[in-house]
């Protein structure tokens, strides 16, 4: 490619890019564990290009079974949120919000799923807030779409539209756990092509 | 004993008999079989996207129906399979998400199929069997063996077409 690539980035651009991820990540967390009254604990983030061959195996391995919850994500800097919880957590997660013990979920129903959904809401305007803060970019999040499959299938949706634009894909993504391990997933935050430029931008580092 | 060829997304592998070629979790992704039963010779292929010229310049044939399938049946005859007895078995291009206003890129697995047939129909390759289309993820395999392609799912059973 002989135009600049917007995937090179400085040690520095990638440090203030891991920073929105906290922060955002940090925030969702918080939102979390208000919602199902248990502490939540994640990661520190890790913003990193990868292969997008390689994603399926970060939540996993593609015929890992998981529910995915995605919202596309609207305004100066669009991209796509996924979040994706392995199929035990996401039944314990509806249990904890049901006010259910742990294991009594077998399968989603209507209910179960627009509760998911609002955990989707929930955890994305969290999100989108801190980096609203740290961006000054105001972003806006889609009604959450819901699917349970297989990982690599649900992950397709944020990589067919990378995949158009080159090998490798920025993401920027946290691992949530519960204090009682019941509950763990993964957040991406996965900004569209061009939309990087757009951030790096508004934060101003070099 | 039998081997078991994992393809990952954006690749393809050949191999013969008595061995299996798979690829886990298939979305808006195509795998595509081509079998020759005298041979026993195959390949299996896992595009994620229909049109090469669409997208920027990529290094990876593998990702596009355009230029993965003449990659993929090109290297099935260099393995020795004969082109005229090749058949192909098509599964994946499902819409995974539902969205009031899907974008084109949510309606990737349509395309993804289209595509597949028409790179296939310039080959001159038969489709011999489908499964393609709803909404839900698959995986596929094809035992260089038999010629039998099975399509699993988390819960809708398994089919072998």
């Amino acid at each position: 490619m002989t135009e600049k690539n917007e995937l090179d980035l400085t040690p520095n651009q990638l440090d203030a890019l891991r920073e929105i991820g906290n922060i955002g990540a940090g925030n969702s967390a918080t939102a979390l564990s208000q919602v199902i009254n248990t502490r939540i604990d994640m990661n520190v983030p890790k913003v990193a290009l990868v292969p997008i061959t390689d994603v399926p195996d970060m939540v996993g391995g593609p015929d890992s079974i998981v529910v995915g919850l995605f919202l596309r994500v609207y305004g100066k800097a669009p991209g796509n949120i996924l979040f994706l919880l392995p199929q035990k957590s996401a039944y314990n997660l509806v249990d904890t919000l049901m006010g259910r013990p742990h294991g009594e979920t077998k399968q989603l129903d209507q209910m179960d799923q627009s509760a998911l959904m609002e955990i989707g809401n929930i955890l994305s305007g969290a999100y989108l807030n801190a980096f609203f803060t740290f961006t000054g970019l105001t972003m806006l999040p889609s009604i959450p779409a819901l699917a349970m499959d297989m990982a690599g299938a649900i992950l397709n949706v944020v990589l067919v539209q990378l995949g158009q634009m080159g090998d490798t894909a920025l993401v920027i993504e946290t691992e949530f756990l519960s204090e009682d391990d019941g509950i763990n997933g993964h957040f991406f935050l996965v900004p569209d092509p061009g939309s990087l430029s757009t951030i790096i931008d508004a934060v101003g580092v070099e | 004993m039998a081997e078991m060829i994992r393809v990952g997304i954006a690749d393809y592998k050949v191999g013969r008999a008595p061995s299996t070629i798979i690829s886990y979790g298939l979305g808006s992704c195509i795998g595509i079989s081509l079998w020759d039963s005298q041979t026993k010779i195959g390949g299996l292929l896992h595009i994620m996207l229909p049109d090469s010229t669409m997208a920027n310049k990529s290094d990876n044939p593998a990702k596009f129906a355009d230029t993965g399938v003449p990659l993929l049946v090109k290297d099935v005859i260099a393995a020795g399979a004969v082109k005229s007895r090749l058949v192909a078995k098509v599964a994946g291009g499902a819409q995974m998400f539902a969205f009031a206003n899907a974008t084109d890129i949510m309606r990737v697995g349509a395309r993804n199929v289209e595509a597949v047939k028409k790179a296939l129909a310039a080959q001159g390759i038969r489709i011999v069997a489908e499964d393609t289309g709803a909404n839900y993820g698959r995986t596929v395999q094809i035992d260089l063996n038999t010629g039998v392609y099975t399509v699993k799912t988390i819960d809708r059973g398994e089919k072998q077409i």
